[in-house]
């Protein structure tokens, strides 16, 4: 597979003069591959899709509210029925200091695509003297994306951060969909994730209360769906930057909801009296 | 020394590139044009040669839009300038359309600055035969900002500058009477400095102002328009000399 040069080329096509010059005018070249020699290629990109099978084993979620945007997943790796030794997959990306990606889907296929968009922001930085836009860091990456459609990628991230038009919040997948949104959750347990953010949320809400349901959405999606669990991490994402909030265990953070009320035993065995 | 400017490709043994100071004298024999930055104001000013009478002025027009909040005026070979503000317009539009942001002028200055330089590292090419002024408001921070660029492809920022016949003239000028001004002090100063060059009178300049507050506008000033502000500039003019000989004569 060719790799992914494109954030090291400039926006000007860099071709020779007097071929189809025209045609690339002003357009950035799209990366392309040789197509394999199938008599029914649209059947062979089914199967190799399948073969991949983006389950998006996860959860994860984000929202914005009055002070930022909270970002909230689990940290369970699972290969079909296998929980992976780690059960401390880093699944909130820290694409640079303002800006935060979550990882659901293929994690090989997010972790490289996500160190790919902050090499693009960087590189955007230096070139132009400001920070680029969460818009156009979404923008960027769904793009790239797109370009790989239908070739088995499984990326299903959300791009949180604060710009200049205050906080952001983009969902971006592998099919190239890229929506705007207040409150995104994605993975395998995302409904029940949904069920308690969206009965829970409010914009005017404090850090102390958004993290507060960021962790308890997480933690009810781990109860119940087993492709998710580990670790809840939640980080918060302000004007000066991101900022880990907690990573609590899930086992441990039931008996923190749900404590184990002590029963007054009917027989109580007594001390042999010495 | 004629050797070394048949390719554009070729150092000459003292470290020019002919052909890209050819293009500057092509640059040098084009008509003057003028841009001044003011704290809320820009203006460009270029010097129109007088239409034919069966011309359509509209379709000859010197100062032109990229893109809502940047306009761009040049010096030089016009068809030149056709074919890049074409690109640049394209850009503009690339850029909305991947970063979902307009352009600040900085990047366009860049991106034509660029394609310049391209064209004098090519082979079988020659340099655009233009000097470009650009002027604009950046998106969000709405600083206004003044760019020139060169056929060599370098580009700087200005407070005001002259590109074109007589440049140097004009430049000295500005750096003699250049101050911080706003609305329409900021288009005077342009006109004046174009006039020390050019005829007096709203037929022989075109000027073009887009201020903050509606900085999604390109005004092209009428030529009435510009009559009335000659007018004043000649009033005070003549006032500043009468002021400079009367009391030499009471004394």
């Amino acid at each position: 597979m060719k790799l992914d040069t494109s954030g090291l080329e400039t926006t000007m096509p860099v071709i020779g003069f007097g071929s189809n010059s025209e045609m690339l005018d002003g357009f950035s070249s799209v990366p392309s591959f040789d197509l394999p020699r199938t008599t029914d290629f649209d059947g062979f990109q089914k199967k190799a899709v399948e073969m991949v099978k983006p389950a998006k084993g996860t959860t994860t979620l984000a929202f914005i509210f009055k002070e930022g945007v909270m970002v909230a997943a689990d940290s369970r790796a699972s290969m079909g029925g296998y929980i992976c030794m780690s059960q401390s997959v880093k699944k909130i990306i820290e694409i640079n200091p303002y800006m935060l990606g979550t990882m659901a889907g293929g994690a090989a296929d997010c972790q490289f695509w996500h160190r790919n968009l902050g090499i693009k922001c960087r590189l955007h930085e230096l070139a132009n003297k400001r920070r680029i836009s969460v818009s156009g860091a979404s923008k960027l990456l769904a793009n790239m994306l797109y370009s790989y459609r239908g070739m088995g990628l499984s990326v299903g991230t959300m791009i949180a951060g604060w710009d200049e038009t205050g906080p952001g919040l983009y969902y971006v997948d592998n099919e190239g969909g890229r929506l705007k949104g207040d409150r995104f959750s994605v993975g395998s347990g995302s409904p029940y994730a949904y069920g308690v953010l969206d009965s829970g949320y409010k914009f005017d809400m404090s850090v102390e209360e958004a993290s507060e349901l960021a962790r308890r959405s997480i933690y009810h999606a781990t109860f119940r769906d087993g492709a998710s669990g580990g670790v809840a991490s939640v980080y918060h994402v302000g004007p000066q930057g991101w900022k880990k909030l907690s990573g609590d265990d899930v086992g441990e953070l039931h008996y923190h909801y749900y404590p184990v009320t002590p029963v007054t035993a009917e027989h109580v065995m007594e001390e042999a009296a010495e | 020394m004629a050797r070394y400017d048949r390719a554009i490709t070729v150092f000459s043994p003292d470290g020019h590139l002919f052909q890209v100071e050819y293009a500057l004298e092509a640059v040098r024999k084009g008509n003057a044009a003028v841009g001044v930055r003011g704290t809320d104001t820009v203006v460009l000013a270029v010097e129109k040669k007088s239409t034919p009478k069966l011309q359509d002025s509209r379709s000859a027009r010197k100062i032109v839009s990229l893109d809502n909040h940047i306009a761009l005026a040049c010096a030089g070979l016009k068809a030149d300038a056709r074919v890049l503000i074409n690109k640049a317009r394209i850009e503009c539009q690339s850029h909305r359309l991947t970063l979902e942001d307009p352009v600040t002028v900085e990047y366009i200055t860049r991106y034509i600055a660029g394609l310049q330089q391209k064209y004098t590292q090519s082979g079988g090419v020659r340099p655009f035969g233009l000097s470009t002024l650009i002027v604009g408001f950046d998106p969000y921070t709405r600083i206004p900002a003044l760019y020139q660029t060169d056929p060599s492809g370098t580009f700087s920022a200005w407070k005001a500058n002259a590109t074109g016949r007589n440049s140097n003239s004009i430049r000295e000028f500005l750096e003699k009477n250049y101050k911080e001004s706003s609305g329409q002090e900021t288009v005077k100063l342009a006109i004046r400095a174009l006039l020390e060059v050019v005829e007096s009178g709203g037929k022989n300049i075109e000027v073009a102002v887009m201020t903050r507050e509606e900085e999604g506008v390109l005004k092209q000033l009428e030529e009435e328009e510009i009559d009335i502000i000659v007018a004043e500039i000649e009033a005070e003019k003549a006032a500043a000399e009468a002021a400079k000989k009367g009391p030499a004569k009471e004394t």
